[in-house]
């Protein structure tokens, strides 16, 4: 190590050795990999893309790949390819709102249940475990289904759904360390319960809480596509991924290109998520660390 | 005595669990079913209807009331076996409902099957060769059908194997020709064509069965994989292992006699928690291969807005979850000697 890596400020210190120790394995590498293009091609949609998403041709529909268009036309004549890489925006806008509302809702839920304990604990584990009791996609369809299918009403319903998890996570950690000298310390200094939970408890349960909100992710994804494919998430003619392999699928037998891209796109994604949780999971494992 | 109290305490403190759960779960489906933009009166009445009739089926439904009494009325329907009626059909929705469980469930018995057949070995295989070749292998392999999304590999399979090659049948339960040919007598078509001695029925319906069971099967298999491998870690790093290696038994012994031997009561609960989930596959899955299951009942309700339908589908799922949890609570009671 240099003096000038040093010199830098210590969480983008430790980010930096994070992501040195993910590009060390080929599959959380890929994991990185597929993210930054996804990343990359959401930022840069308006260059990326040859043609404009929306755009029809009646004239030319249902081309196979080649002839000017990458990955060939849809039924309406608009160039698949173009619509993948906007979709990617799609698809991070999913990922970005539901992250930060399932993160903090399950935090919060988490870390008050296991530090306060007793009835506290009880009531909210109840919630938790009813939550729990369904299947994520079945219960985001009971939730779209009353508030009416559009992208965003499957991203609330996505949210409702898909916090349970990280509140138990967040719970288990905060009981581990409840009883702690450093937490008892920060009692008789007359700290406030909020102020214990939020400034000692919650940066603690970061790390776990981090690792399965990535491996959540793909689950989100999938969800996401799933309800998109059934027609009650993005609607029409929004480039949404799985929306996409829904109207090809008349087409399928014939024109296998307009279904097999955009799955491929979701695929790719989805496992990415999780090749960098499984990274993650080992990168933040101190165990792991010392073994390296 | 004591030991004995203690153990009532605990089923009864476990059934008290249950009925909270319970109670919570018909909470959240009544709150969903209100949320719901459709008209339950509309969607009686039709859209042509005066407005006395309207009023009319409005104080029916008691939608006047204040919401507790509502919900206490949803309550005391759904104890006593009324879910409502379906507005499509016009038959209760629970007959409808117990009428296309069959095929989820014979879709669903084999998908597991397939599921555990596959996911329990590699599982061990990739213990045994922890951080070596093979785990890695088994490990992309479990990923990749934890992260394909099983809609569109349900269809890729379909342009490969039934379009393309022609090895299996295409959607639906069986081939057009010999719809309605088998009389119902269970539900479950392998069953009723083998009874009635239709055995080119019986082929065709393992024809169509085969692909979408085998897609759920390998998606499930992912959560089997993992769970084996991890249980099975926590017994191979254990001194009793060892022992048996020093006394002289092979590796192969000590590993399916002595590790797997101890893991298989957890392994049965993994397998449990694991059908339930297939549920949720089924959905997707079903809608893609024409299955006349659950899971296109489910969806087909959620597209014309059939707030009964739906609801209780919601419900069955979350019933059915909980049963499962409770059953493998109970196998791994009776049957797991440390928990006597």
């Amino acid at each position: 190590m240099t003096v000038q890596t040093r010199s830098l400020p210590a969480p983008l210190y430790a980010a930096r050795n994070i992501v040195t120790f993910l590009l060390r394995q080929p599959t959380s590498a890929f994991g990185l990999i597929v993210l930054a293009i996804l990343i990359g091609a959401a930022a840069l949609a308006p260059w990326i893309a040859t043609h404009d998403p929306y755009v029809q041709n009646l004239g030319n529909v249902l081309q196979p790949p080649g002839n000017g268009h990458l990955f060939g036309t849809d039924e309406l004549g608009r160039d698949i390819f173009s619509r993948l890489i906007w979709g990617a925006r799609i698809t991070l806008t999913i990922i970005f709102l539901v992250t930060i509302v399932v993160g903090p809702l399950g935090m919060i839920v988490g870390t008050v249940a296991g530090y306060f304990g007793g009835k506290v604990d009880l009531v909210m584990m109840r919630i938790t475990d009813i939550f729990l009791s369904f299947p994520s996609l079945i219960l985001s369809l009971a939730f779209v289904a009353a508030l009416g299918p559009s992208l965003n009403n499957a991203i609330i319903a996505i949210g409702l759904t898909a916090w349970p998890p990280i509140a138990r996570l967040a719970r288990a950690e905060t009981m581990t360390f409840r009883n702690a000298d450093y937490i008892a310390a920060a009692r008789l200094q007359g700290a406030s319960s909020l102020r214990i939970i939020v400034k000692s408890i919650m940066p603690m349960c970061l790390p776990s809480v981090v690792i399965r909100l990535t491996l959540n992710m793909a689950t989100v994804i999938l969800t996401a596509a799933g309800l998109g494919f059934l027609g009650l998430g993005a609607q029409p003619p929004l480039p949404e991924w799985g929306a996409m392999i829904a109207t090809g699928r008349r087409y399928m037998i014939d024109s296998w290109w307009l279904v097999t891209f955009p799955g491929l796109s979701i695929l790719c994604v989805s496992l990415a998520f999780n090749l960098l949780g499984d990274g993650l999971r080992d990168a933040l494992d101190p165990k792991q660390m010392n073994r390296r | 005595m004591s030991v004995r109290r203690t153990r009532l305490r605990g089923i009864l403190g476990q059934i008290t669990t249950i009925a909270v759960t319970l109670l919570g779960l018909l909470m959240l489906t009544f709150v969903i079913g209100r949320m719901m933009p459709a008209d339950p009166v509309r969607a009686i009445v039709g859209e042509d209807a005066t407005r006395e009739t309207y009023e009319q089926v409005y104080l029916q439904l008691g939608l006047d009331r204040p919401l507790w009494e509502q919900f206490l009325r949803y309550l005391g329907d759904v104890l006593t076996g009324d879910f409502g009626n379906s507005i499509r059909t016009g038959k209760p929705v629970i007959e409808d409902i117990l009428h296309v469980m069959p095929a989820t469930v014979e879709l669903a018995t084999f998908a597991i099957l397939i599921g555990a057949g596959l996911g329990i070995p590699l599982g061990v295989i990739a213990a045994v060769n922890k951080d070596r070749w093979p785990d890695h292998v088994v490990r992309v392999f479990s990923l990749f059908g934890h992260s394909m999304p099983i809609f569109w590999t349900g269809m890729i399979a379909l342009i490969v194997f039934y379009a393309a090659l022609g090895w299996v049948g295409g959607s639906g339960r069986m081939s057009q020709f010999y719809i309605g040919m088998v009389p119902t007598r269970s539900g479950f078509l392998l069953i009723d064509s083998a009874l009635a001695g239709q055995w080119d029925v019986f082929r065709s319906a393992v024809n169509h069965l085969i692909l979408p069971a085998s897609l759920l099967g390998y998606s499930s298999s992912a959560y089997i994989t993992r769970m084996t491998r991890s249980f099975m870690l926590d017994q191979l790093g254990q001194e009793y292992m060892t022992t048996a290696r020093v006394k002289g038994l092979s590796k192969g012994q000590t590993i399916w006699r002595h590790a797997f031997g101890n893991i298989r009561v957890q392994l049965v609960t993994i397998v449990a928690l694991a059908y339930g989930s297939l549920l949720e596959g089924a959905v997707l899955i079903e809608t893609v291969f024409a299955w006349p299951g659950f899971g296109q009942y489910l969806t087909n309700n959620l597209i014309i807005g059939d707030m009964n339908a739906v609801m209780t589908c919601v419900l069955i799922v979350g019933v059915i979850f909980i049963g499962l949890n409770l059953l493998s609570d109970i196998l791994y009671r009776l049957f797991d000697p440390r928990t006597k």
